[in-house]
């Protein structure tokens, strides 16, 4: 039907086929000129009304810092707006996504250390319940290929939903979820506000959480000043050292580009027995991926701190001596860490580690764990 | 102003190409609604959950659970041609417990004769990896397709059988059986996508006309799950979800499906 409404709308002008199609466009425009120049006044309208508001709109331009890869999120598929973002930002802080109204995501991805759960191995969720993998910073997304540790999903917008039915995290029924939302006035009309309709579903659900965690970028470390020649960007000749040597020690195969890794999955020799904890396996349930994970970004290691997919290294000195002569053999480790000559790990010496800690603590970015526009 | 006149353009051609397609579409011969109707069965008879049937190996199974996904359906003609259901709507959750989910409309299916049907058991891969703005009625994680979807590993469970046998020691007695996997997104994983095609016997056929609205009665086997080319214990493997016995079950119910009879009325 709505076929023969498009063409009968357009029949007049497809009728006038001598007239040059621009001649016709212009007709168009001449007579939506006066419809054009009160739609004009009503968003100026909207601006003012904005203006007036409690609230000044916080900036909510998306940071493409220069020294990073194109993005991988299609941001057209989901334009961030100040009403999207502000909706996502509450949705995030919000317990209600939980079960029992006790866990928000912003429970074990805590804004000052990097929206990780700094000091814990593993999260306690849901009724205290504990996980099995350390909860990983919500930092650029944008540029991720795959999320969580083992890769399991493929988009950003159906993040929320795994968090959100784990038994152990918070452990709720999605549709239950769009039912609480929908019964509070405040959440009808800032979703109106977002998308244009009160309709709570699992497209703008899932739309509002991305618009806020796209948000998320971390850029402006003193290693990322230094490396766009931005004021603030001076690296002392120690830090610069533990730059050649991160290159030299071949730290940047897997923890390439300045988002500092190559999103790939690898065994790094923490466990002998891989059924611990299968990792990629799980999901591609190939047996060469038994114990691979994900490899993390290197960004505010000082803040994210314990490490490894398990949580089980509390220090960066332990990180570093984990891969000078902590590396354990298994059938699936990473061929990086195995020297020609049978020894485990990169050899490093204890000054040498010390020089790439002080140079991984050039990539932490105050300004971004700091953000007011992030905080809760 | 430049902008403006761009996208006016491309409307224009666009019209135009629609309009051009819709009288190509009213060329042909007048089309009419088709049902496809999937009744579960459990060998020769209906399948009724909560009683017990035997499977292959001679365990006393008792269903509550026969969920599958239907998408992809192609209707063949006498002729040899098909009929290509258009994709957005051609995705369908037959769910064993709502009875309205068993019969499959399809209006405006060109007028003829169709004499087979194919169909992908399961969710394609392309609409797996879709974005989520393609995730609504069945294909709604929240929605329709909770509990069958996989949170976890992005990707919707074709088939879930589940239900209680004696002959079960773990887990209280129960089976469960959630066989998914198109292939994986970035990593080549398991693919247990099916493609069906049926065959209706003794030269039955549907016959589509804006007048009549046929309707093809398709047997869904619960006991082919069990047999054939791998016999299924449920004591012996009374879980299998996202795993590489997967796709032996997967080879099993390939072959559950079935046409029955067509009604003409």
């Amino acid at each position: 039907m709505l076929q023969h409404k498009t063409t009968a709308f357009f029949k007049p002008y497809l009728a006038r086929s001598t007239i040059s199609i621009s001649k016709t466009i212009n007709r168009m425009i001449n007579s939506h000129k006066k419809y054009t120049a009160s739609l004009i006044i009503f968003i100026t309208l909207q601006f003012i009304a904005a203006c007036n508001g409690e609230e000044v709109q916080p900036d909510i331009s998306l940071f493409l810092p220069s020294n990073f890869p194109p993005p991988v999120y299609d941001i057209s598929s989901n334009p961030i707006t100040p009403e999207g973002f502000a909706l996502g930002k509450k949705l995030f802080y919000d317990p209600i996504l939980s079960r029992d109204s006790t866990i928000a995501c912003g429970s074990c991805h805590i804004p000052f250390s990097s929206f990780s759960h700094v000091a814990h191995s593993v999260s306690h969720g849901i009724d205290d319940k504990l996980g099995t993998r350390n909860a990983p910073p919500v930092m650029n997304m944008l540029w991720h290929t795959t999320f969580f540790w083992d890769g399991g999903v493929h988009t950003l917008d159906l993040v929320p939903f795994n968090a959100i039915q784990n038994p152990v995290e918070m452990d709720e029924n999605i549709a239950n979820v769009y039912e609480k939302l929908r019964r509070q006035p405040t959440y009808r009309q800032l979703f109106t506000a977002a998308f244009g309709s009160e309709d709570i579903n699992t497209q703008t659900f899932a739309k509002a959480l991305s618009q806020f965690s796209l948000m998320l970028v971390s850029a402006n470390s003193r290693y990322d000043k230094y490396i766009r020649n931005e004021s603030g960007g001076e690296l002392t000749a120690e830090e610069l050292e533990g730059l050649a040597l991160f290159k030299q020690k071949k730290c940047n195969t897997c923890h390439a580009t300045d988002l500092f890794s190559d999103f790939s999955f690898r065994n790094n020799g923490i466990k002998e027995d891989l059924t611990v904890d299968k990792g990629r396996y799980l999901v591609t349930l190939n047996p060469d991926d038994m114990g691979r994970f994900k490899v993390p970004s290197l960004r505010n290691l000082s803040q994210t701190n314990p490490y490894m997919h398990d949580g089980s290294i509390t220090t960066l000195e332990g990180v570093l001596e984990h891969y000078a002569e902590g590396v354990l053999l298994s059938e699936t480790l990473d061929t990086l860490l195995q020297q020609p000559d049978g020894t485990l790990g990169i050899p490093m010496t204890s000054p040498e580690q010390a020089k790439i800690i002080v140079f991984l603590k050039t990539l932490n970015d105050i300004d971004f764990n700091k953000d007011p526009r992030f905080a809760e | 102003m430049k902008n403006l006149k761009f996208i006016l353009v491309a409307i224009l051609a666009f019209a135009t190409v629609f309009s051009i397609t819709s009288c190509e579409e009213e060329d042909e011969s007048t089309p009419g609604p088709l049902t496809l109707h999937f009744e579960n069965r459990a060998g020769s008879s209906t399948l009724n959950f909560g009683q017990a049937y035997n499977n292959e190996a001679g365990e006393s199974l008792t269903f509550s659970t026969f969920n599958y996904y239907i998408s992809n359906i192609k209707l063949k003609k006498a002729d040899g041609t098909y009929y290509t259901v258009p994709k957005d709507s051609s995705y369908f959750l037959i769910d064993g417990e709502d009875n309205e989910s068993h019969e499959i409309t399809l209006n405006d299916v060109p007028g003829g004769d169709y004499v087979g049907f194919e169909f992908v058991l399961g969710v394609d891969s392309l609409k797996s990896a879709s974005d989520i703005g393609q995730r609504t009625g069945v294909l709604d994680p929240a929605g329709a397709a909770q509990g069958m979807y996989w949170m976890w590993n992005s990707g919707y469970i074709f088939v879930k059988v589940e239900g209680t046998s004696p002959a079960v020691t773990e887990v209280d007695g129960h089976f469960f059986y959630h066989i998914g996997g198109y292939g994986g997104y970035s990593s080549p994983t398991i693919n247990n996508l099916k493609n069906i095609s049926l065959e209706a016997h003794n030269s039955e056929k549907a016959s589509v006309s804006k007048d009549a609205h046929p309707e093809v009665h398709i047997y869904a086997d619960v006991l082919e799950v069990f047999k054939s080319p791998n016999s299924l214990s449920v004591a012996q493997s009374p879980v299998v979800m996202f795993a590489p016995q997967s796709t032996d079950i997967a080879n099993n119910y390939a072959d559950m499906f079935s046409i029955n009879h067509i009604h003409n009325d």
